[in-house]
């Protein structure tokens, strides 16, 4: 355990030193929400029109959305193009070779993720808060609860991308690719209501929708759904695979 | 408690088609400096990472410090140090974060600041890896080899890249690893250094031990011992001098190969036929003789297979 948090704690420092990843992670869904939040505006859909965003302002919608996108940049962006890295060069080989264990390497790597993705959300709600008139939390305890395992979940699935990954630069391409689909129609882009079938089912698929709905639930009030179940499996087992197939050279 | 810090029985290591380590064998005691030679490719670094459990034999009986490597790999990794060939750290780590993160890993040894002024890396603390030149990356790499006060280190080609200065410098540290009985395993290709450090060196060739001894007793055992002096008369007679295999004559000039107490043998055939040269004298055969000579594949240059690198 002592092993994890140094690693981890080493691992937080040599993120804060990358100046491009630090302001990428905390800026970049901010401006994303703001660019939404010019288009839609801050008001829910008139009584008669098509219902959409759950019936809530847009921002309402989309602050808890882009939460979980910010989580998802880090989780399957910077981490797993960090690990693939730090394979390629020989530190992984270093580290193996001071008896540090596969299972240090992923809790150093989760509490990075927390670490970032929460205050990546701290920056976002702040900024949030200074433009527009959005919900806060229902249940902001269940709330920030659930983001946390969000963060751990998509931290299993990062693992996993990091071990199928060749190189670094696969790893990052792959990452952007995910991130930027789930981000269309995942819950972050348009609204859910109005993806079309085919779009629908692809949404279906990816842990993006499930988590977003995760997170509107003690958000905004609704009731639980099973998207939970649907998340806690895909992270389970790509969690699990990844340390199977965890490699360090 | 076993005398031996490493056995290693038949090691084999197959990279797909190609052959790194072809039956090593070798035993290490504890407390001795241990140096496996050999031309790049003939399976030392491989044998060194199959001892250490970063990579799994194929075949072959190993024994490290009373450890099975390929069973209880982590285990033994607590209690050996090792400077890699192909290693990194993050490049905006510091010395002092380094030093400090791999001493917390196995706690119990000196305090990490001192192994960075050993290492002469105090001047350094607060440098990133990325700024570090090639020999200051070196000397960090063995310093985390031995911030844990391991029992066993290898260093793998430690002085490549280090200016002479600092090679000397740790010449002088690795003995002082010596002095405190823990046992050194050096995969070099520098002579001088094998001869100044080791105890005993093995020398690969064609994936396997060749030889091992200490490196004085190798050079009497496969080194040719040349004895010269100015001739006074013909020295055909030479020729039937028991362990004499060879007289050459550049005009006065004379050069005798042979093994054994040839030198004595020379003198004492000489003073029988009335010649007494002043300048009689032997060359000592160097360790570089005998790794040439036991390394020669009758390639002139180094065309052995490339040592494979991480599978990646």
């Amino acid at each position: 355990m002592g092993t994890v948090l140094r690693l981890g704690w080493l691992e937080i420092k040599l993120f804060l030193r990358e100046p491009m990843t630090v302001v990428t992670a905390l800026a970049l869904p901010l401006v994303l929400l703001f660019i939404l939040g010019g288009v839609f505006g801050d008001q829910p859909s008139a009584p008669g029109e098509e219902v959409v965003w759950r019936g809530e302002g847009p921002m309402s919608y989309y602050v808890p959305a882009y939460l979980v996108l910010a989580a998802v940049a880090v989780c399957l962006i910077s981490i797993p193009t960090h690990l693939a890295g730090d394979r390629e060069r020989g530190v992984l080989r270093r580290y193996r070779a001071s008896a540090v264990g596969a299972w240090a390497i992923a809790g150093a790597e989760l509490a990075v993720a927390l670490a970032v993705s929460t205050a990546s959300a701290v920056v976002l709600l702040a900024g949030a808060a200074v433009v527009y008139d959005f919900r806060w939390p229902e249940h902001p305890i269940a709330s920030a609860l659930v983001f946390l395992a969000v963060v751990v979940g998509y931290t299993g699935i990062g693992l996993l991308l990091s071990a199928l990954a060749p190189t670094a630069r696969a790893a990052q391409s792959v990452g952007l690719i995910l991130w930027f689909v789930m981000m269309l129609v995942g819950g972050a882009g348009p609204p859910e209501e109005v993806l079309t079938g085919p779009m629908r089912a692809i949404s279906l698929t990816t842990p993006m929708l499930h988590t977003v709905r995760m997170l509107h639930q003690p958000w905004l009030g609704l009731a639980p759904g099973w998207s939970w179940l649907v998340f806690t499996m895909i992270a389970a087992a790509s969690g699990t695979l990844g340390l199977l197939l965890f490699r360090w050279e | 408690m076993s005398d031996l810090a490493i056995s290693v029985e038949g090691l084999t290591k197959r990279y797909g088609e190609v052959m790194a380590a072809d039956g090593v064998t070798f035993d290490v005691h504890r407390g001795e400096i241990f140096g496996l030679l050999g031309r790049n490719g003939c399976g030392k670094t491989t044998t060194v990472e199959c001892l250490q459990g970063l990579r799994r034999a194929d075949s072959g009986q190993l024994s490290v410090l009373g450890l099975d490597p390929r069973r209880h790999g982590v285990e033994l990794r607590r209690r050996i140090g090792a400077q890699l060939q192909e290693s990194a750290l993050p490049d905006r780590i510091k010395v002092r974060e380094a030093l400090a993160f791999f001493a917390s890993l196995v706690p119990g040894g000196p305090p990490w600041a001192e192994v960075m002024a050993d290492w002469g890396l105090a001047d350094k603390r607060d440098a990133s890896f990325a700024d570090l030149s090639g020999g200051q990356r070196q000397r960090l790499f063995v310093a985390l080899a031995v911030v844990n006060q391991p029992e066993l280190v290898f260093f793998d080609e430690m002085t490549t890249g280090l200016d002479p200065v600092s090679r000397h410098v740790a010449w002088e540290l690795v003995d002082r690893l010596r002095q405190r009985g823990t046992t050194v395993v050096l995969v070099t290709h520098f002579m001088d250094e094998a001869e100044a450090l080791c105890d005993r060196v093995a020398v690969f060739a064609h994936h396997r031990v060749a030889a091992v001894d200490p490196p004085a007793r190798l050079a009497d055992r496969f080194g040719p011992t040349e004895v010269l002096f100015t001739a006074e008369g013909p020295v055909e007679f030479l020729h039937d001098v028991p362990e004499v295999d060879q007289v050459r004559t550049v005009g006065r000039q004379v050069t005798v190969t042979g093994s054994g107490a040839v030198l004595a043998r020379v003198g004492a055939a000489l003073v029988a036929h009335g010649q007494a040269p002043v300048d009689l004298r032997s060359r000592r055969p160097t360790l570089e003789d005998v790794f040439l000579r036991l390394t020669d594949d009758g390639t002139a240059e180094g065309s052995a297979p490339v040592e494979p690198t991480a599978v990646t």
